[in-house]
């Protein structure tokens, strides 16, 4: 008799998307998430972007939640991380952010709701440059 | 009857379909179950197969345990022998946790050489000691799942029974769930002095056995002796559950595949 987690696996990989299409992003990122809609037998692509504040759950039932400013009012949607009705998820820009949740956002209005966006000297090297200014930040 | 099969609940997730809508399902492990003794109309006046899931360790079952699923020697089976009867054939297998029967259609059990076999719709022969896996359920539809609910011990009304309890303010004091009054004067038997029979109140609730009928099935793994139901099921993670093909005539038709 295997244990409870690996059973539960057995049953959740089958359904999860391989680990090179999960869509990479992190909290703070602004996104484009691309949806598959279904209107009767066409199938579109519909567009939502906004900043990614939250990120919850765990395995097939993890979701994550898109937050923008549509004509004045705040619109969040959430979305299940292996939905296959989600084609993809484009990173536009990364914020600098300091916490997994982003709901203090919720409570800021027009200018207060942009997000400082984080300095890169290059995709890979942020991790390196993250270090290095908390390494002069000490000394 | 149909046959089901033994199991017990390992937890609940979501899965998608082909169309990518989430659905609740329930995991649950279904076997392997052993076919542990065939009742058979002339010795037990009816007819069923006794099947048995999960092993316990020897030491831990008692004799009667351990007797029940294999050849033990005793005094009782010499004088058996002795007496020129073939005492009733052994599984033998490894003690049982958990030990259910079910009931068969008359005529389903048969001789054959000696032997009680038993024949199912689907020509199926089973005797003891042969080994039932999930792959019974390959091909059906739904399934009924019957599992014993958690205990919640002695529980008042609000919980047991949904009642609303007494408001928070307007002056009721330290009696917000309690449940009210129990009978009116003139009322069912108020009047009798007594209470009507049945009157809901406060009591043990829970740890107690449900069937939930008619969860379509919606995948079935041999592999791992997995089966996914649509929705919920009864009792905690690694209670021990029955599986049977469901017995609703309008069952539900759909089926689901990974896509």
């Amino acid at each position: 008799m295997a244990n409870r987690g690996a059973l539960m696996k057995v049953v959740e990989d089958a359904y999860k998307r391989p680990a090179d299409k999960v869509p990479q992003f992190e909290i703070g990122d602004y996104v484009e998430v691309h949806q598959k809609i279904l209107e009767g037998q066409k199938e579109r692509i519909q567009v939502f972007a906004g900043t990614v504040i939250a990120r919850r759950g765990s395995g097939l039932s993890e979701t994550f939640t898109v937050r923008r400013i549509v004509q004045g009012e705040g619109v969040e949607r959430t979305f299940p991380v292996h939905s296959p009705r989600i084609a993809k998820v484009v990173v536009k820009r990364h914020g600098r952010v300091r916490r997994a949740k982003l709901y203090y956002l919720r409570d800021r209005v027009g200018k207060a709701t942009k997000l400082r966006e984080r300095q890169e000297t290059g995709a890979k090297a942020s991790a390196e440059t993250d270090n290095k200014s908390a390494d002069n930040s000490a000394s | 009857m149909a046959i089901g099969l033994l199991g017990r609940k390992i937890g609940m997730t979501q899965v998608y379909d082909a169309t990518g809508v989430a659905i609740p399902v329930t995991v649950l492990e279904v076997g392997p179950c052993t076919v542990l003794q065939v009742r058979e109309p002339d010795r037990d006046g009816y007819e069923a197969v006794q099947l048995g899931f999960d092993d316990k360790p020897r030491k831990r079952a008692t004799r009667a345990e351990r007797g029940h699923v294999a050849v033990l020697e005793s005094k009782r089976r010499r004088a058996l022998l002795a007496a020129g009867i073939t005492p009733p054939p052994k599984a033998n297998c490894e003690p049982k946790r958990f030990i259910k029967e079910f009931r068969l259609e008359p005529g389903s059990v048969v001789k054959q050489n000696g032997h009680s076999v038993v024949r199912l719709a689907n020509k199926l022969e089973l005797k003891v000691g042969d080994n039932l896996t999930v792959s019974l359920f390959e091909g059906v539809p739904a399934v009924d799942v019957v599992g014993w609910t958690k205990g919640r011990g002695f529980t008042g009304v609000m919980k047991r029974w949904n009642f609303s309890g007494l408001g928070a303010s307007h002056g009721v004091k330290r009696h917000h769930r309690a449940p009210g009054s129990l009978s009116g004067h003139a009322t069912d038997r108020g009047n009798s002095g007594r209470m009507k029979k049945g009157k809901r109140m406060a009591g043990r609730y829970g740890n107690e056995r449900v069937t939930i009928r008619n969860l379509a099935v919606v995948r079935v793994d041999p592999e791992h002796n997995l089966l996914v139901v649509k929705g919920a099921v009864p009792g905690p993670n690694n209670g021990y559950i029955i599986v049977r093909p469901t017995n609703k005539r309008k069952h539900v038709a759909h089926k689901y595949e990974v896509d």
